[in-house]
């Protein structure tokens, strides 16, 4: 194993490198005898390409179905008899599988992570029984309103890029993909050089480092997989989408072109969304846990405290291509949605005026700050962390995160929200509700 | 301080002579605190024809007090980073909340200074209010909101605790008052229900000091007896249907009353859900419907033991067609395992997963907050942690064949179907 990486004293992190290019980082915490396992994949919905929308999350999904080495009925049992969960989530950017158990079935954890690896079986009656699995999932999706005009939003928002259709993928795809579109998508982008393990819990890093080389020496390096290079063209001006369906509640949301977790402009606008909406977890699984504080944010006090809207929210990830910043409100019963979309713009207009107070953004700072500690509140949030970041952003984000929200300015939030949150690079979507007949 | 949990959970615990009682749990393994301060007062204590006014005094509890007005709490909270989430179930009310260390005590001060001093202004109840009908007519939408309540109401009845809505109507919401609330907050929120525990980077003897301190002079009336009246309904075969235009998928909630928390037979009730519907990706109804049929993203049991006779519900969502096919399939696993009982294979498995899944109940400060909440109201012993596996492991087969066989009768069950193009009635 070559060792290109050393210790960080700032993060308590141990990477290093296997010689067929998997990254193993390690983080001891002795607090409980549990142990998190993640795979990281770099590859997600936007590696796909027409016709193979939710070929990634497909692919996840058959990645529980057995390997050459574990038959698809023993796959259930190995982290269980040890008291583990395990499971996976798939997005734009990222696959990623995840076991937590006993400190006991570290080796078995590994273990299955190097079959999925290198040796998933990918039966054929098994991929078509996923499939409706699959299209079970969409459907269980679709039954909510506000996921449905997401999918609607993000979908406009975009035209070049594969940001724009969801991870779950379009119902047509789903009908028409076959095993060999899944196993082919499988053996270019599941190569150890595409890919992150995380060890975080009760181990020795030494020791894991061992382990990790036992289970994954073996698999070849492969081709580095092409990526679909696409640069979504500048939006020119609003763009808008009304869903008219059965229902009985209004949503609204308005989304703005964001900048990639690299681009200087991602933290000012963490910051701006944090005075607009309260501050929540900055990755992805974070990002959901809890309702953010949020009683003194600015669209929180513009539409929920003047009875317009019931819940207000803000959402901002760290993403390797600019992905998108998304307002969501849902309508007090009775209120129109135009009202609501022109109080939250209103808001936004009126920062973009006079700039934000320095005491909000006090607030904002001490409340990321808060956010990155609760964060780290079990070994499966921060190993995950630790991949997230790793994946999306690389390993100096994490880091560095702290320091590069406390150096935003207020003229830098000033800045993104004029240049940023103007109405040419808005897209606005509504859900109206039609009664049921 | 001891910062590892490795080795069990070592709670220090307090009764105040008002009834309350604080629970602290010292781990440094970052440096922030969990609060959970449960009073037992959820929507089992709404006034008779009146559910949701536990609800609604959950949302406006913390908007306003004597002393401070909702905008200076809001800013109180938002400034340290914090979420103050109050919320009831069938016998709690819960203030939740995580901080860094450094704020706990203000934060400690602010929980207190809501749930004993809350104003309930008339303002703030027409904002919440119009969020909770938001909310209700939110459920309305929601397939499996829809299912979920109609189950609870073909199990119990529409006026029992357990089967009428929790959070009310839209009908009741627009008359509970202020009076209501008032009254609500002054018979219910009192110290003789209240526990308090703190779990995080704190010190046990100086927090138990802090909360006596802050709860000495709160005075209540003494605690109840909470008797849950049996279900009301008789156990047959009931099927509700609710049709749904415009959704894609059908949402199905299947069940029957079981037992209660403090039943004898409750670990092998909890091994015998953990084979019907948990174990892996949903224990044998998943294996079925999921995995062999494809028909489910998500079929699965949960078994969540209360104060009275509880809910063992089944729960699946389909494709509208494989309706009648996904009731077959949960009547055939549901039937197999009452008349022949699990394996030994499946009895050795689920004891394991289970037993070694006790460390992953306390991984993090909230999740152990909640449990030693369950202790506490429960009375299971602050050592329930490291007794559990015991427990467990004690459960025999034919404890849980005996349960499976008592409980497992498709001609039992209730079952609510939710969705688009529904067929039949009931």
């Amino acid at each position: 194993m070559h060792r290109r990486a050393t210790t960080s004293i700032e993060s308590r992190t141990v990477s290093d490198q296997l010689p067929n290019g998997l990254k193993v980082v390690v983080q001891e915490v002795h607090t409980v005898p549990l142990v998190s396992v993640w795979c990281w994949y770099r590859v997600g919905s936007a590696d796909e390409g027409p016709g193979l929308t939710g070929a990634s999350h497909w692919v996840e999904h058959m990645n529980f179905k057995g390997t050459v080495n574990i038959p698809r009925e023993q796959m259930k049992g190995i982290v269980e008899r040890f008291g583990g969960m395990w499971n996976g989530y798939t997005w734009i950017d990222q696959t990623t599988y995840v076991e937590t158990a006993g400190r006991d079935a570290l080796d078995q954890m590994l273990f299955l992570e190097a079959e999925r690896m290198a040796y998933g079986l990918y039966e054929p009656a098994e991929c078509e029984s996923e499939r409706t699995v699959i299209i079970s999932e969409l459907q269980g999706g679709e039954n909510d309103p506000d996921q449905l005009l997401d999918t609607e939003v993000t979908a406009t928002a975009f035209r070049a890029h594969p940001y724009g259709h969801p991870t779950i993928g379009w119902l047509e795809d789903l009908g028409a993909m076959t095993r060999d579109d899944l196993y082919d998508y499988y053996r270019r982008f599941y190569i150890p050089n595409n890919a992150t393990l995380v060890v975080v819990g009760d181990v020795d890093a030494t020791d894991v480092m061992k382990r990790a080389e036992k289970h994954f020496a073996a698999i070849p390096e492969g081709a580095m997989p092409q990526r679909i290079r696409a640069i979504e063209p500048e939006q020119l001006g609003e763009r808008r989408v009304i869903i008219e369906r059965e229902g009985t509640t209004g949503y609204v949301k308005a989304v703005f072109r964001a900048p990639a977790a690299s681009e200087p402009d991602f933290f000012p606008m963490l910051v701006l969304d944090a005075v607009l909406t309260g501050a929540k977890g900055v990755n992805l699984w974070s990002s959901f846990r809890g309702v953010p504080p949020q009683r003194k944010a600015r669209l929180y006090t513009a539409l929920v405290e003047r009875g317009l809207a019931s819940t207000v929210s803000g959402a901002i990830l760290p993403t390797v291509q600019p992905y998108l910043y998304t307002l969501s409100f849902t309508a007090i019963d009775g209120v129109s949605l135009a009202d609501v979309e022109r109080a939250a713009l209103d808001e936004i207009e009126r920062i973009q005026r006079t700039g934000v107070e320095p005491s909000e953004v006090e607030r904002a700072r001490h409340q990321l700050r808060a956010r990155l500690v609760f964060d780290n509140d079990s070994v499966t949030n921060i190993a995950h962390q630790l991949g997230y970041f790793e994946t999306v952003a690389g390993p100096r984000f994490l880091p560095s995160l702290q320091r590069r929200i406390n150096e935003v300015t207020l003229e830098q939030i000033w800045d993104v929200a004029r240049r940023r949150l103007t109405s040419a690079h808005r897209t606005v979507g509504w859900f109206r509700p039609t009664s049921r007949s | 301080m001891s910062s590892s949990l490795a080795a069990g959970l070592s709670p220090v615990r307090h009764t105040l002579s008002n009834g309350a009682t604080a629970i602290v749990q010292e781990s440094s393994a970052t440096p922030a605190v969990s609060i959970n301060a449960t009073f037992l007062a959820g929507s089992f204590c709404d006034p008779d024809g009146l559910p949701g006014v536990a609800d609604l005094t959950a949302r406006l509890v913390d908007r306003g007090t004597a002393r401070k007005s909702a905008a200076a709490i809001a800013e109180e909270l938002d400034k340290r980073g914090v979420a103050l989430r109050v919320g009831t179930t069938r016998h709690r009310m819960i203030f939740s909340s995580t901080c860094l260390a450094e704020d706990f005590d203000d934060v400690l001060e602010l929980i207190v200074e809501v749930a004993r001093w809350a104003a309930f202004p008339e303002a703030e109840l027409v904002k919440r209010r119009a969020e909770s009908i938001t909310v209700l007519r939110q459920n309305e939408d929601n397939p499996s909101v829809r299912a979920g309540e109609a189950l609870s109401e073909l199990l119990y009845g529409p006026v029992h605790p357990y089967g009428r809505p929790a959070k009310g109507t839209v009908a009741t919401l627009e008359r509970i008052d202020r009076d209501a609330l008032v009254k609500f907050h002054a018979d219910e929120i009192r110290p003789a229900v209240l526990t308090a525990v703190v779990v995080g980077d704190v010190d046990a003897a100086k927090t138990i000091d802090r909360v006596c301190e802050l709860l000495a002079d709160w005075n209540g009336g003494p605690e109840r007896p909470i008797v849950v009246p049996p279900p009301a309904v008789p156990a047959v075969r009931r099927v509700r249907q609710i049709p749904m235009p415009g959704k894609s998928q059908t949402d199905i909630a299947y069940g029957f009353t079981a037992i209660r928390r403090l039943d004898p037979r409750y670990h092998a009730y909890w091994v015998l859900n953990n084979i019907l519907g948990q174990f892996g990706l949903g224990g044998r109804l998943a294996d079925n419907i999921r995995e062999r049929q494809g028909m489910a993203y998500y079929a699965f049991s949960e078994f969540n033991a209360n104060v009275g006779e509880s809910p063992l519900v089944v729960r699946a969502g389909v494709d509208p067609k494989n309706v009648d096919r996904t009731i077959e399939a949960i009547d055939a696993e549901v039937r197999a395992l009452g008349l022949q009982g699990p394996t030994d294979a499946e009895m050795d498995a689920s004891r394991s997963y289970l037993i070694g899944s006790i460390p992953r109940l306390l991984e993090t400060n909230e999740s152990i907050a909640a449990f030693l909440q369950d202790c506490e109201q429960f009375d299971l012993g602050l050592d329930y942690d490291r007794r559990l596996a015991g427990l467990l492991n004690a459960v025999t087969i034919d404890e849980v064949r005996a349960a499976a066989a008592e409980i497992l009768h498709p001609e039992h069950a209730a079952v609510a179907v939710a969705g688009p193009e529904t067929r039949g009635g009931e």
